[in-house]
């Protein structure tokens, strides 16, 4: 520890410019932590009204108001507080993606029954730290910080999957991540650590100069302590990044959390991750990168098969999803192998667009679920196209867009991702990603298909709500019912078919709606148009992500 | 008026349609709206200035700058007949779904809408990544159209279609930012997609050779050819008739536009490299398409599969590397265009009359009180089986004095399917018109608005057949700086020579099988 500090110490005195902690440049993250407390605060208030409504504005409230901090930085690199954080347009562009993920999760919240389970205030209040967690994560430009980082973001999300606290698929989705997650950070730790005893230094930039000086890679391999410490770091960044073959939680952790969780952490964490994998390879490691660049290579490549293979087979959006997250990750990764301007940019790009394609098609989910019990079912979506255009045009885009066509902003991303493996000398590995994508058509297109060309199916009538109906063969679908006493019976729409003495215990205290909630299919609506409009104009984002190129070329 | 205009109105008119116009209406506003269409094409047609073996009407944009992407649309002698063929066959089409009742017709409508943009957009782009994103795009109507209103076993036949050509399309997209980015990196120049400026970097022969065979896996799955074409036989069966027309009219020609704006112009070291392979490929579709076209009694099936064999034709035209092949192929595209249209709406309209059905075996004696059905049909007949006085005559001609002057035994043995043409056609003309009627045949005459779709083509047809030159005069300047980098690699070059013992066997394996 005295080491750390001594070494903190070090970068510091070699940081000649501004005070110890730049209050502007650490607004974002400030905003972040003050929106999370105080929500946690507001949520101790009896009033429903203010739980309800209140909070979820707040939320939002806070991570716009980190946006526009983001904004206001933008184009101001400065690495702050004795060098921990690097507040530069990189991170600031990745703190904007995970504040829209954030935004999109709380509307995408409402009516959902898991913030009502685990107190309004504690679910959004965590989500906000989760993502202080990941700007932290994202900047951290210091071993210590990063691992702050990692523990800052995952522990609230541990928590929020298993927050639908009465069912039983949300308990073990949580435990599950919990375990897993601790495997990795524990792997991650261990990683750090070897890599400190090797460089003698936990600052990005002293490690990077203590590697390129080239006098720790002795032997044919190199420094045995490096190379275990870097192998052990991919490993930790691979369990959050959902990389094959660590990826094996995703699929389950995705089916059992919340849906908005998942969404969040199939957009945001995802991104995280990634964000940390340029920051550290492509800046601390960069000396390195003959070394490292082969391993991460082979990783993409099973991780892009991996995904892609798995989830051919799958019945469950989310899995699907999940496994299709694995595969993209693995696409993205090899923006990360070149190590390059360029791939950092595409890297960048891709994940932006990751962020607008899935949101729409996690929204999609929510709204099924909201509307029938097996909303998750990819049968379930069967004659969506006749019932409800609008939704079923959203999740076309977004599967469309996973699957690269274009006219969509997917498309964009894969172009400028093939762009720089072919311009770093790792065509094999575009081609790679071309194999997955012509793999995932068959399951993305299944998706489709069901939805325009599949006669509708009934939703299958809760076991539970069957008995309660009292023998009644046609009892429609939509009864659901809430537990007596719940706030949310008397709210909305909801329950139309709940009568006196036919209140049935289901699992989930909301009742399912005969509409999905506005909100819900205001957000798929948003994203679904972002990516078709920055897939037809998509300079906007080339611009963005030029940005987080250079923003690390000013350090190697 | 820009080409814009053009491409983007088709998908403009379907879209104001899905939108604002009454259910009922939908299909007739579509219909008109691509009218419209049809008649800007003509009008760059009137427009456009002989003798020019460059662009005109170029529209130059700059569409992602960090990518050296640009928006360059222009027309020249490739491509301008295409546009036009393009617009006049989904006007067509259209014409003839408006006459007849859809579900969720706005649905369908936009995307016939968008089919005609993304077509129209692949032909006139200039820039290699703008023409990769059209033809992928082209895709995406038809797989809904395919899926949402075939027939039969519809879900599988447009899942399997779409794996086929996407497959190939993906390699397309990595050869062709391979492409842009291997030509600014070997010659360090900022990154460029313009065909143009790519022309003015060539390749070297390694890159050459592997970015030439994944966008010619791409374009062979798109015709189809041979080895490519499992997804025919399920997708043109579950089409319904109007959206066959246009694939197989004009997507189809997509490809074969393809190989003599990218492919022969980029890269002519691989084009000649892989020559024969290309040729032996277009030979063996022809014999092996016209086989199947002889045993098969499915009238749509003749038709199909004389598809794959005329797209062979077209290949072999275009991989003679001679001006006249090109020249020749060019031609044969605008025919078979024509020709196939009309002839799957002929199938339509000879099912209507013989109980729905499309067996050959079930028609019989339809002409017996169709005088005009049957002349329309007897002409079409003619200019598919290349009759002398026909222009699929002139071109199949041309197609082959290019490849004789390339490849001699390769141009011998092809002329055998163009003598095996004659027997499909004419079969399925007696079978369907003449002979013994069939049990749940009504010979009717040919309805009007079916007349107003199949005669105009069948005009069309008959003015090619009368002057060829029309197709002909405008092309023949930029064919020749097209076909040229590789004409002359391939005049320099020896080893011409093996490919004959290569050819020669495959006649006796394949001519004898498939003889008359």
């Amino acid at each position: 520890m005295i080491a750390i500090t001594t070494a903190a110490h070090d970068a510091a005195t070699h940081q000649l410019t501004g005070p110890p902690i730049d209050w502007s440049s650490l607004s974002p993250l400030v905003a972040l932590a003050a929106g999370g407390m105080v929500l946690l605060l507001v949520g101790l208030l009896r009033s429903e009204l203010v739980r309800e409504r209140i909070v979820p504005a707040l939320a939002i409230a806070t991570f716009g108001v980190t946006i526009g901090l983001c904004i206001w930085r933008f184009d101001h690199p400065a690495s702050i507080i004795s060098g921990a954080l690097r507040i530069d347009d990189l991170a600031l562009i990745l703190d904007m993606i995970f504040s829209v993920a954030g935004i999109a999760t709380v509307l995408l919240s409402w009516r959902v029954a898991a913030p009502a389970e685990s107190g309004q205030g504690e679910y959004f209040g965590l989500l906000i730290f989760s993502v202080l967690g990941m700007a932290v994560f994202v900047s951290a430009q210091n071993l210590v910080t990063l691992f702050l980082g990692i523990e800052l973001l995952s522990v609230p999300l541990y928590i929020l999957c298993a927050s639908e606290t009465r069912r039983e698929g949300s308990l073990e989705s949580g435990l599950k991540y919990l375990v897993i997650g601790s495997v990795g950070s524990a792997t991650l730790a261990y990683g750090l650590a070897l890599i400190y005893g090797a460089t003698g230094a936990t600052d990005f930039s002293a490690i990077a100069s203590a590697l390129s000086a080239g006098k720790l890679l002795g032997g044919v391999l190199g420094d045995p302590l490096l190379l275990t410490g870097l192998g052990l770091v991919i490993v930790g960044f691979a369990f959050k990044a959902s990389v094959a073959p660590f990826h094996q939680w995703t699929p389950d952790v995705y089916e059992g959390a919340p849906t908005p969780i998942t969404a969040f952490m199939a957009t945001a964490t995802k991104a995280a991750a990634l964000g940390v994998f340029l920051r550290f390879f492509d800046v601390a490691a960069i000396g390195a990168q003959d070394k490292w660049a082969p391993m991460l290579a082979a990783i993409a490549t099973i991780t892009i098969i991996v995904g892609n293979v798995g989830a051919l087979g799958q019945s469950s959006l989310k899995r699907m999803l999940g496994y299709s997250g694995v595969a993209q990750a693995g696409y993205m990764l090899g923006g990360v192998v070149v190590g390059t301007q360029l791939g950092i940019q595409a890297t960048v790009l891709y994940l932006v667009a990751y962020l607008f394609m899935n949101i729409a098609g996690f929204a999609v989910i929510v709204a099924q679920q909201q509307v029938r019990p097996d909303g998750d079912d990819v049968a379930a979506l069967a004659g969506l196209g006749a019932r409800n255009p609008w939704l079923a045009w959203t999740m076309t885009i977004s599967m469309l867009s996973l699957a690269g066509i274009p006219g969509t902003v997917g498309f964009i991303g894969k172009f400028q991702l093939i762009h720089a493996l072919v311009d770093g000398n790792y065509t094999w590995l575009a081609i790679v990603l071309v194999v997955g994508s012509m793999i995932s058509l068959g399951y993305y297109l299944r998706v489709i298909a069901a939805m325009w060309m599949r006669a509708a199916v009934p939703a299958p009538v809760p076991a539970a709500a069957a008995g309660g109906g009292g023998g009644e063969p046609a009892f429609p679908p939509i009864s659901g019912g809430a537990p007596e006493g719940d706030p949310e019976s008397s709210f909305g729409n909801g329950a139309p078919g709940s009568g006196p003495g036919s209140a049935p215990a289901t699992p989930s205290p909301i009742a399912t709606l005969r509409f999905a909630h506005p909100g819900v299919v205001l957000v798929s609506l948003v994203f679904a148009g972002a990516t078709v409009f920055f897939g037809i104009f998509p300079s906007p984002l080339f611009d963005l992500a030029s940005h987080a190129g250079h923003a690390i070329s000013g350090i190697f | 008026m820009t080409l814009s205009i053009l491409i983007w109105l088709p998908l403009a008119i379907s879209l104001v349609a899905a939108l604002l116009a009454p259910r009922a209406l939908v299909g007739r506003f579509v219909a008109i709206g691509s009218l419209v269409t049809l008649g800007i094409a003509i009008s760059f047609l009137v427009r456009f200035k002989l003798g020019h073996a460059g662009l005109q009407f170029v529209t130059d944009k700059v569409w992602i700058s960090a990518l050296g992407i640009h928006y360059k649309l222009g027309l020249d002698g490739l491509n301008v007949a295409l546009v036009v063929l393009t617009a006049l066959l989904f006007s067509a089409s259209l014409v003839w779904s408006a006459f007849r009742e859809w579900e969720r017709a706005r649905v369908f409508y936009f995307f016939f809408g968008l089919a005609e943009s993304a077509v129209l957009g692949a032909f006139c782009a200039q820039d290699l990544a703008l023409f990769v994103a059209f033809f992928d795009l082209m895709l995406i109507p038809f797989y809904f159209m395919v899926g949402m209103w075939g027939t039969g076993e519809r879900v599988r036949a447009t899942t399997k279609l779409v794996i086929y050509t996407l497959v190939g399309s993906f390699f397309m997209l990595a050869a062709a930012i391979a492409t842009g980015v291997l030509a600014s990196s070997q010659h360090g120049t900022p990154i460029t997609f313009v065909l143009s400026s790519l022309r003015a970097l060539p390749l070297s022969r390694d890159s050459q050779e592997w970015i030439f065979l994944c966008f010619a896996v791409a374009f062979l799955v798109k015709m189809p050819l041979v080895p490519f074409h499992g997804w025919l036989a399920d997708g043109y069966k579950a089409m319904p008739i109007p959206v066959v027309a246009v694939f197989s009219g004009v997507v189809a020609k997509v490809a074969a536009y393809g190989f003599l704006r990218i492919v022969l112009p980029l890269f002519p070291y691989a084009s000649v490299h892989f020559q024969t392979l290309m040729l032996l490929i277009a030979l063996v579709s022809i014999f092996w398409a016209t086989a199947v076209a002889f045993t098969t009694s499915d009238a749509r099936m003749v038709v199909a599969y004389s598809s794959i064999a005329q797209l062979g034709f077209i290949t072999l035209g275009i991989f003679s590397l001679r001006p006249e092949g090109g020249q020749g192929a060019l031609l044969q595209m605008l025919n078979h265009g024509l020709v196939t249209a009309a002839a799957f709406f002929i199938v339509a309209v000879l099912a209507g009359r013989a109980g729905g059905s499309e067996d050959l075996r079930d028609m019989g004696g339809i002409a017996f009180r169709a005088p005009v059905l049957a002349s329309l049909f007897v002409i079409v007949a003619f200019a598919w089986l290349a009759m002398p006085g026909s222009p699929n005559f002139i071109g199949e001609f041309m197609i082959l004095l290019g490849t004789f002057q390339s490849k001699l035994a390769i141009a011998v043995i092809a002329f055998a399917g163009v003598i095996a043409a004659s027997y499909y056609a004419l079969r399925m003309y007696i079978t369907s018109m003449h002979n013994r009627a069939g049990r749940e045949v009504a010979s009717r005459e040919i309805v009007v608005p079916d007349f107003a779709v199949i005669a105009p083509i069948v005009v069309v047809i008959l003015v090619f057949a009368f002057y060829p030159q029309f197709g002909l005069r405008r092309s023949e300047a930029t064919l020749k700086t097209t076909v040229a980098p590789a004409q002359v690699l391939a005049a320099r070059g020896p080893g011409a020579r093996a490919a004959i013992g290569a050819g020669g066997t495959a006649y006796a394996r394949v001519g004898g099988g498939g003889g008359p």
